[in-house]
């Protein structure tokens, strides 16, 4: 067995045949988050993607998103150039075959040249699409569990993301970082729910915001402070790391308690922007649910397979398989459209620093996890080593199940058991 | 120092891995932007792949020695090579567009960077001290691996 309860061969990491086989079993069937509605806000509106490795464009038809595969049902050219906009028509280059925004074939130059009845009927249709609280999923299967089921208590994390908006509105904005490594797509998604990486992957960030010149009070910020708080608290106390709360879904995903002190960042406590905002919702929602909603500390979730993201500062990171050894991720920043104009100036700074593609934290992240890639094609040793805290899991009433610590392995032994379902099904 | 001497050396500090050095040529409050986006007008409510003032940009390089800075350890051999230097005079500065070829080489691999560059530049004793520097990369928007050199 590839999969054990503690431990993973490193062929699951490192061999093409089982990755070709991952796109197939996973990325085939599994629900994966593809983006969010405010994407698509108008009919017409569009951006391309993709699913694992397929290419698709998602669109908005009238009322409802469709997802199409990227290729012309005539000769395969992809029929919509990279990026974004507002279509009537999906025009391929090629010969000029058009389909509408619902993917149907419209106009064929040259149609009687063709037998009428051999002619496609449009693009492929990506078969199940849903929406959860205005995030846009779809699943290349036309069968299997229903979105609601797949997300199971991870649905937590999404209402919380949402009910931290005034009004529940928020959009995407502040452009897109895509940056790529040379490792397997897992690595990312192992990453970032394990507590005790910080300390030794970003020892060099947190020790030089240690001695960085301390941040401003309220009217006499500095521009560096989200930077330097940010960095800062990477370097939690080992105790910290281990008191957080660390819960996994059947399906492999996982979420992590807040591990953050530090009223700068943390909504709710005291500082005059977020006083406002907390204003915001306490008019709109009453000051008990309010207070509820600032009080949901989750900071990272996985949505197995594709997705990782975290509420408090609207990061939302979408992974794409490239090769068994190239990974490609999107990360995209939200606005809460009705919350102080300030709030979404945090979170650019917080995408820059953390998340960026010159960021002097995720920068070493990358670097692990090429050195990781690298040690795993060797053959010399065959085991991947996910021990900590196995044997002391919590089952939980709500069908999760909890690290003993914050700081367990739980969250890698649950992906790899919704691994082995996906694979051996 | 004419500007475009002054790019030269600029560019010979970087390649010669005299980060402090180099850090010495930005005023106090001087700002460093390696936009995300083509034509992007401001850092603050759209993402850049660097944005530093001056006190993260000391921070940057601090960080960049550190013997953990896994990223930068080593740091990436590199050849800067400035080209097409224009200046002009605008508010008692000099404003200076130039293009910046980079070669990078770390790990067994070498990239490639082009980018437009405006430097704005004010002279102080015969030399100049850099108050803005903004790197175009024409690559800014792709699928880039990790960025831990500087421009």
């Amino acid at each position: 067995m590839l999969v054990q309860p503690d431990r993973v061969h490193r062929s699951v990491y490192a061999d093409p045949a089982i990755f070709d086989l991952e796109m197939e079993r996973i990325f085939g069937r599994a629900w994966l988050v593809l983006g969010h509605e405010s994407q698509v806000k108008k009919a017409g509106d569009y951006f391309t993607t993709r699913m694992g490795r397929e290419p698709v464009i998602v669109v908005r038809t009238g009322n409802s998103i469709a997802v199409h595969i990227n290729r012309c049902a005539h000769r395969g050219s992809m029929v919509c150039a990279e990026g974004r906009g507002n279509t009537e028509r999906f025009v391929c280059p090629y010969h000029g075959w058009s389909y509408d925004t619902g993917g149907t074939l419209q106009a064929v130059p040259f149609a009687s040249g063709y037998e009428k009845d051999k002619l496609p009927a449009g693009l492929k249709a990506v078969p199940r699409v849903e929406t959860y609280r205005g995030f846009i999923f779809a699943s290349l299967a036309s069968q299997g569990e229903n979105l609601q089921s797949f997300l199971g208590p991870a649905k937590a994390s999404f209402d919380d993301f949402v009910d931290r908006a005034p009004g529940g509105e928020l959009e995407v904005a502040g452009g897109v970082f895509k940056h790529a490594y040379n490792g397997n797509w897992k690595l990312m998604i192992e990453n970032h729910l394990d507590g005790a990486h910080p300390a030794w992957v970003h020892a060099s960030s947190v020790a030089v915001a240690r001695n960085a010149p301390d941040p401003g009070k309220p009217g006499a910020e500095h521009y560096s402070d989200i930077a330097v708080r940010q960095m800062r608290q990477n370097g939690a106390p080992d105790a910290v790391w281990e008191a957080i709360g660390m819960w996994t879904t059947p399906r492999g995903h996982g979420y992590m308690g807040d591990y953050h002190d530090d009223s700068r960042l943390v909504t709710g406590l005291g500082n005059p922007v977020f006083d406002l905002y907390r204003k915001k919702l306490i008019e709109e929602k009453g000051e008990a649910e309010a207070d509820r909603i600032l009080r949901v500390t989750l900071w990272n979730t996985i949505v197995y397979p594709n997705c990782s993201f975290m509420s408090q500062f609207r990061q939302l990171r979408i992974i794409h398989p490239i090769a068994v050894d190239r990974s490609v991720v999107y990360t995209y920043s939200f606005r809460m459209k009705n919350a102080p104009a300030a709030m979404f100036r945090d979170t650019v700074a917080f995408a820059n620093v953390v998340n960026g593609t010159g960021s002097w934290v995720l920068t070493d992240d990358l670097e692990v996890y090429e050195r990781i890639q690298h040690g795993l094609s060797s053959g010399a040793v065959d085991w991947v080593y996910v021990g900590r805290g196995h044997g002391r899991d919590v089952e939980e009433p709500n069908g999760s199940r909890r690290g003993a610590t914050g700081t367990s392995e739980i969250f890698i032994r649950a992906q790899m058991r919704a691994w082995l379902d996906y694979m051996s099904a | 120092m004419s500007p475009e001497q002054f790019l030269y050396y600029e560019a010979r500090l970087l390649d010669t891995q005299q980060l402090e050095a180099w850090l010495e040529l930005f005023t106090d409050d001087a700002t460093y932007w390696v936009p995300l986006e083509k034509d992007q007008r401001e850092p603050f409510e759209t993402s850049s792949i660097i944005h530093d003032d001056r006190t993260l940009l000391e921070l940057r390089v601090k960080q960049a020695r550190h013997p953990r800075a896994h990223a930068r350890l080593p740091l990436a051999r590199t050849v800067h090579q400035v080209s097409n230097v224009m200046f002009e005079e605008q508010n008692n500065e000099l404003k200076v567009h130039s293009t910046l070829q980079v070669v990078e080489f770390r790990n067994d691999k070498q990239r490639v960077y082009g980018a437009l560059v405006e430097h704005r530049l004010r002279g102080t004793n015969g030399s100049f001290k850099i108050a803005h520097k903004r790197v175009d990369l024409v690559s800014s928007e792709g699928e880039l691996d990790g960025i831990a050199i500087l421009f």
